[in-house]
């Protein structure tokens, strides 16, 4: 069985970002970008699975412009085999993307495909469930635990909901989207960042795919989220109680 | 298109916001607003979230033709079906669709359901608060009516004009969806507080129907099935709707000492949060982390112990009224957003204030 993972590049987690003047967006010129945090405990996962032997090969995916090349690079360098990047200048929104992935898969076939439960730049949360519906595939949705069986093709799928864990049983083929609490994604050695240099990324187009980017939204504008007021630092636990009973009649 | 945009401004100037772009979707924005929500129900009561997409529909405009739908097996569902016809007044009709199937809201069968709706009614929104539940159906459904659906709504300024919070809520994007019907939203529920109801609009009950699943597939549950549910059972309220939530952070140190938050916490009747760093930690479960990947809370009160502020944690708390900061460090960035700073150590102040504090109750 193959497992396929979506990676996707973003603005390292730790940057505090700048809105841009022109209101047309987020600034993401000269600011560190990273792979998406729910991406490497993706591939971090399959890597798992594949090395416990319920996988043989982990192909990592990207699409967007020449720099996720970046992002797969990485991923191979944790362990992935190979890599395909879809080659694109447009806008992708989630639709998009769930389309070209389903493409992939339809020509790849991997038994799984995990992904990350959300891409903290635009915290849509969508890509997963789209893809998984498109293929007409089961979902495990914020899955914190995964375990396979390869006898039964089913995989077991703890996740985590609003009011505790729910466990779910997919028939294999399925989409897994991964929280946080699943694993704790490994460190690239620098062996292995060598090696990831000499292993094949694969360019496609949109177009070989034949999949139509278009797209039914627009962004109108992009501002920042309005300042809280500079609150007092108080200096005693009595002046506390008496600031939230008195003044901001909290309690 | 004239007529109907003319019709609609007369009966009310104030049902549409134009946005001060220059629009080509005129045409989109005369379609008749109706409203389709996904609701979640539990021990035959619709559930407070549920409630809050009510809200965000009365905001797409005036005279929104509203429907509910919900789904499950047994006397649970007709009871909650009856809880929904009667629960506000801007609720038209309820859709029930009662099915073994669907006796667990799994992301399959529902998704078939939203979209075999769809099919018959013709909905211009369909709506879902942005609780476990919606985030795992609704873009499931979207991509089988291929439409792109919009997360986390925590404005609405137009019936096709949304605002909603990226980058864990350090930037507002407002975007226009410019496709075709259905126009598919979930909604932040801390954003669309419900509206008291008058205890006389109970006589305008809404009608209740039964969804057709004669065409319904089949396989639609086969793929997943459901195996169990695990949760902490706990006294206090919930950590979406609390009107206090009482966090702590790593300056916790150990579960131990957690205790000393909880108790806290029932002195004031409030719910109990935590970070990231504490739940990985194993302070405490996972379910009660508040952040961007974790729950969205905007409480009344908001008192974080030991808890740096990290941008991720920020994401989950900004929209509380008062936030209440105690931590050694006083330059933690906490600080930085907090109405009443204290910079102690937790361990000196958590005694105390539970022994000052006023009982709740």
């Amino acid at each position: 069985m193959k497992i396929m993972v979506a990676l996707k590049r973003v603005i390292d987690y730790a940057v505090k970002i700048r809105v841009k003047p022109d209101k047309s967006g987020v600034e993401t010129n000269n600011v560190k970008m990273s792979m998406n945090p729910f991406c490497e405990i993706a591939l971090e996962e399959a890597l798992r699975i594949k090395e416990s032997g319920l996988a043989s090969e982990v192909i990592a995916v990207s699409m967007g412009p020449a720099q996720c090349v970046d992002t797969l690079r990485t991923g191979l360098a944790m362990g992935a085999d190979r890599a395909i990047h879809v080659d694109t200048s447009s806008l992708l929104y989630p639709l998009s993307v769930a389309k070209l992935l389903k493409a992939l898969v339809d020509a790849e076939k991997p038994g799984l495909l995990i992904l990350g439960k959300q891409a903290i730049d635009d915290d849509c949360n969508q890509t997963g469930q789209m893809v998984a519906g498109l293929l007409k595939w089961p979902q495990g949705t914020f899955a914190s635990k995964v375990v396979l069986d390869k006898e039964k093709q089913v995989a077991t799928v703890d996740r985590e909901v609003d009011g505790g864990l729910e466990t779910l049983c997919l028939d294999l083929p399925a989409v897994i989207t991964t929280d946080l609490r699943l694993n704790q994604p490994r460190y690239a050695t620098l062996p292995n960042i060598m090696k990831a240099k000499s292993k094949v990324i694969k360019k496609v187009t949109p177009a070989e795919l034949n999949v139509e980017i278009k797209s039914d939204l627009e962004t109108v504008q992009v501002t920042e989220p309005p300042k809280r007021k500079a609150g007092v630092i108080v200096s005693s636990v009595d002046e506390l109680i008496d600031k939230l009973k008195n003044e901001a009649h909290a309690i | 298109m004239s007529t109907i945009v003319m019709l609609r401004a007369l009966r009310k100037p104030t049902s549409y916001v134009f946005s001060p772009y220059p629009s080509s979707h005129f045409a989109s924005m005369s379609r008749f607003i109706s409203t389709l929500i996904l609701a979640e129900h539990e021990d035959g009561a619709i559930k407070p979230s549920s409630l809050s997409a009510v809200a965000a529909a009365g905001a797409l405009s005036e005279g929104n033709s509203i429907s509910m739908l919900l789904a499950g097996a047994g006397p649970s569902l007709q009871k909650a079906a009856s809880h929904a016809a009667s629960i506000h007044p801007s609720i038209s009709q309820v859709l029930v669709a009662d099915t073994n199937k669907l006796s667990h809201p799994l992301a399959e069968p529902w998704a078939e359901l939203v979209h075999l709706v769809q099919q018959k009614d013709g909905y211009s929104h369909i709506i879902a608060a942005s609780s476990s539940f919606g985030k795992n159906i609704l873009p499931r459904a979207a991509a089988l009516l291929d439409v792109s659906p919009i997360t986390d709504v925590t404005e609405i300024s137009g019936p096709q004009l949304f605002v909603r919070p990226i980058y864990a809520g350090n930037a507002l994007c407002t975007v226009r969806y410019t496709g075709g019907d259905p126009c598919m939203l979930t909604i932040r529920s801390t954003s669309f507080p419900v509206p008291s109801i008058s205890a006389d609009s109970k006589s305008n009950a809404a009608t209740i129907s039964q969804v057709d699943l004669s065409t319904f597939s089949e396989d639609a549950d086969r793929k997943s099935r459901y195996v169990k549910h695990t949760s902490q059972e706990t006294e206090r309220p919930d950590l979406g709707n609390a009107r206090i939530v009482v966090t702590g952070g790593r300056g916790l140190k150990s579960a131990e000492n957690f205790k000393l938050i909880e108790k806290l916490a029932e002195k004031l009747g409030a719910a109990v949060g935590a970070t990231r760093a504490a739940v990985d930690s194993g302070y405490v479960p996972n379910e009660l982390q508040v952040g961007q990947t974790g729950k969205i809370v905007a409480p009344d009160l908001y008192m974080a112990f030991g808890v740096s502020g990290a941008i991720q944690h920020l994401a989950g708390i900004r929209d509380s009224k008062v936030i209440v900061a105690v931590n050694r460090d006083a330059d933690a960035p906490i600080f930085q957003v907090a109405d009443y700073g204290l910079v102690a150590d937790l361990f000196e102040v958590l005694p105390e204030l539970l022994e000052k504090l006023p009982d709740k109750k």
